[in-house]
């Protein structure tokens, strides 16, 4: 089987190094995520999750270390080969992040409008349609600010998928939402990932969503600073050898029940 | 009678016993109460550096965060951080909050220290700081300057409906303003020159003064800061507001430059804007002097219009309107670099509409200068 089309070796990040200037990150990351999978990147707060997002997405350059996509180095090819594979990508920002001076069906075309050959009738009917998987049938010609925060979030996911891409990106997915909502984005995830067979990446500390979706995951620690642990999830759970990472995923029921015993 | 309630003025006292150092509060502890002074009990702490602190409640009455507060600065009083304290004589809700104030020490490095840098360090770091900035505006206009060849080439992404709305917005929308101000500005020349030439009866020739003076200098530099002040603001609280909810982070991720999206459409809606509005600013402001010279000079109309018409060439004119071209693309630099460069919390936003305005007016005066003297040196 050629490089490319390898199941297991759909992305791989490689002794990779994060920091912001002399502040060191995260460092000696390595782990693969196998195409069709929902793999989840985990850790507490300011551990870095977000940072190793922005550099699998292109948006910061790594200390050292490279990503590849399908066997292709990512920083170290030229730019059009960078455009290239952002074209690849869909990404939900935190908040979303749609362009305010724009319609929710201009949202969702601008990328169809500036990549694509297709006619405004022909942008603005699959703008109609990714607006109602998402479940904003109608809402075509809102503006972002008319809309609530779960709305707006669920408009981004439209447009992260604007240009059907090989790759989604969630950056906390379900920060802000309520627990319905949260779980309903949960199952869109799910539904879009068995019916296009995306790839999903999803950068998240919501342990009940992690554990509905999760195929794999990976473990950043703020305090060595690299990853210390990656499987999936509901394994690391029940036996992972890393007290951390079983304390993580139970909701802190390790550290609460020690301090019972100790009183 | 209203009622009253009594209240029972907080104490503490403190004495060393063998292996500790007794604390022992009574009396009411409340926000805003009396608090009896520390003095006293931290000098005792310190003459027993590692002795435990035992906390004994005796007739204490009401109490809040303020009895915690003065308990946990004795606790910390001393040196190597918090001394041992033992607490259980207290009541149960005051033990709970002592616990929990202690549960986690601080953060190593956490606490932010007020540092003295000697005079040759901080200027050290302000110049290296202004290297840097220096270094990001550089860079800044050389990606600008390579998206707009890009987009004379036509290979530049953007959307023309937004250049459009831009163009409206820098100049259709700013002809009130610009009227006004222009209009006013020629008044006041014709004003001070008629002070003047009247002494020596030669009050026509403030004909030639507004003339020249509108489409040489004062056209184009009027438009300019009226535009610093209305478009360039704009620019860079429009653009600071996309950076703080990541819609830049978002434009980039799709594979669109900011630059070809967003800086392109704006240059050049101001590099075709601001010569059509110095050109109009021209006309309102001869018009402001041709009133003046009309109505206070006494002067004929068509005398004042065909002694304007005499001074001002085309040279003047065409002068006026390079200008303007050059103060647009610097208006629009600097209120776009500000966005870009602006920082991701609200105040950031308005730091950098602020900054934006400040760095075009200066930006604009001190090219003004530089064409002087070059128009000197020429002998234009």
């Amino acid at each position: 089987m050629p490089a490319s089309q390898d199941k297991a070796q759909h992305i791989r990040v490689e002794n990779l190094t994060m920091a912001y200037g002399d502040f060191l990150i995260q460092k000696d990351l390595d782990f693969t995520v196998r195409r069709g999978d929902v793999f989840i990147i985990m850790g507490g707060s300011g551990c870095g999750k977000s940072t190793l997002l922005k550099i699998m997405i292109g948006l910061k350059s790594p200390a050292v270390g490279e990503v590849y996509y399908d066997g292709d180095p990512f920083w170290r090819s030229g730019a059009d080969h960078q455009e290239n594979l952002k074209r690849s990508f869909g990404i939900l920002f935190q908040s979303g992040a749609l362009f305010s001076s724009m319609t929710l069906a201009e949202n969702i075309g601008l990328p169809m409008q500036l990549y694509t050959d297709m006619s405004a009738g022909e942008i603005r009917e699959n703008a109609a349609l990714k607006l109602s998987l998402v479940g904003l049938k109608g809402f075509e010609d809102y503006y972002p600010n008319e809309i609530s925060g779960g709305m707006k979030k669920r408009a981004g996911l439209a447009r992260a998928l604007s240009l059907d891409p090989n790759i989604l990106f969630f950056d906390e997915p379900s920060a802000g939402l309520d627990p319905i909502s949260s779980r309903l984005l949960d199952e869109l995830i799910l539904e879009l990932r068995d019916a296009l067979g995306t790839t999903i990446i999803v950068v998240t500390h919501e342990l009940a969503s992690i554990f509905t979706i999760a195929d794999d995951c990976v473990f950043l620690d703020p305090d060595t600073k690299t990853m210390i642990a990656k499987g999936d999830p509901k394994e690391l759970r029940d036996s992972s050898p890393n007290p951390v990472v079983r304390n993580f995923l139970l909701r802190g029921e390790l550290t609460a029940t020690e301090q019972k015993q100790q009183a | 009678m209203p009622e009253t309630t009594t209240s029972d003025p907080a104490q503490c006292r403190c004495e060393p016993a063998d292996q500790a150092v007794r604390v022992t509060v009574r009396g009411d502890w409340l926000l805003g109460g009396e608090v009896p002074d520390p003095g006293a009990c931290e000098r005792i702490l310190r003459d027993h550096p590692s002795a435990q602190l035992e906390l004994k409640a005796d007739a204490l009455g009401r109490w809040d965060t303020t009895l915690i507060s003065f308990l946990s600065r004795l606790i910390d009083t001393g040196e190597g951080g918090p001394r041992a304290f033992d607490a259980s004589a207290l009541p149960e809700g005051a033990q709970g909050l002592l616990r929990l104030a202690y549960a986690v020490g601080e953060r190593a490095g956490a606490r932010r220290t007020e540092s003295h840098e000697n005079f040759l360090t901080r200027l050290g770091k302000r110049a290296l700081a202004s290297l840097e900035q220096t270094r990001e505006a550089v860079a800044f206009i050389g990606s600008s300057t390579l998206a707009f060849f890009r987009f004379i080439t036509g290979r530049a992404r953007f959307q023309g409906s937004e250049m459009w709305l831009m163009i409206q917005d820098t100049g259709a929308s700013a002809f009130g303003i610009v009227s006004l101000i222009s209009f006013l500005v020629g008044m006041i020349l014709a004003f001070v020159g008629a002070v003047q030439l009247s002494q020596f009866g030669a009050g026509i020739y403030v004909a030639n003064l507004v003339g020249l003076a509108m489409a040489r200098e004062m056209a184009a530099m009027m438009t300019g800061i009226i535009m610093a002040g209305r478009t360039g603001a704009a620019f860079a609280a429009q653009l600071g507001t996309m950076q703080v909810n990541e819609e830049i982070d978002a434009l980039s991720s799709m594979g669109i430059d900011p630059m070809e999206f967003l800086v392109v459409p704006r240059m050049v809606a101001l590099m075709v804007m601001m010569p059509l509005l110095a050109i109009y600013a021209n006309l309102m402001g001869m018009l402001g002097g041709l009133v003046v010279g009309v109505g206070m000079l006494d002067l004929g109309l068509f005398e004042y219009v065909e002694q304007t018409r005499r001074s001002v060439t085309l040279t003047q004119i065409n002068i006026g309107v390079i200008k303007a071209i050059i103060f647009g693309v610097l208006v629009a630099v600097a209120g776009c670099l500000r966005g870009m460069q602006c920082g991701n919390s609200s105040q950031a936003v308005g730091m950098a509409a602020t900054s934006a305005v400040v760095t075009s007016i200066v930006l604009i005066i001190v090219a003004d200068g530089l064409f002087a003297v070059i128009l000197n040196v020429l002998g234009i």
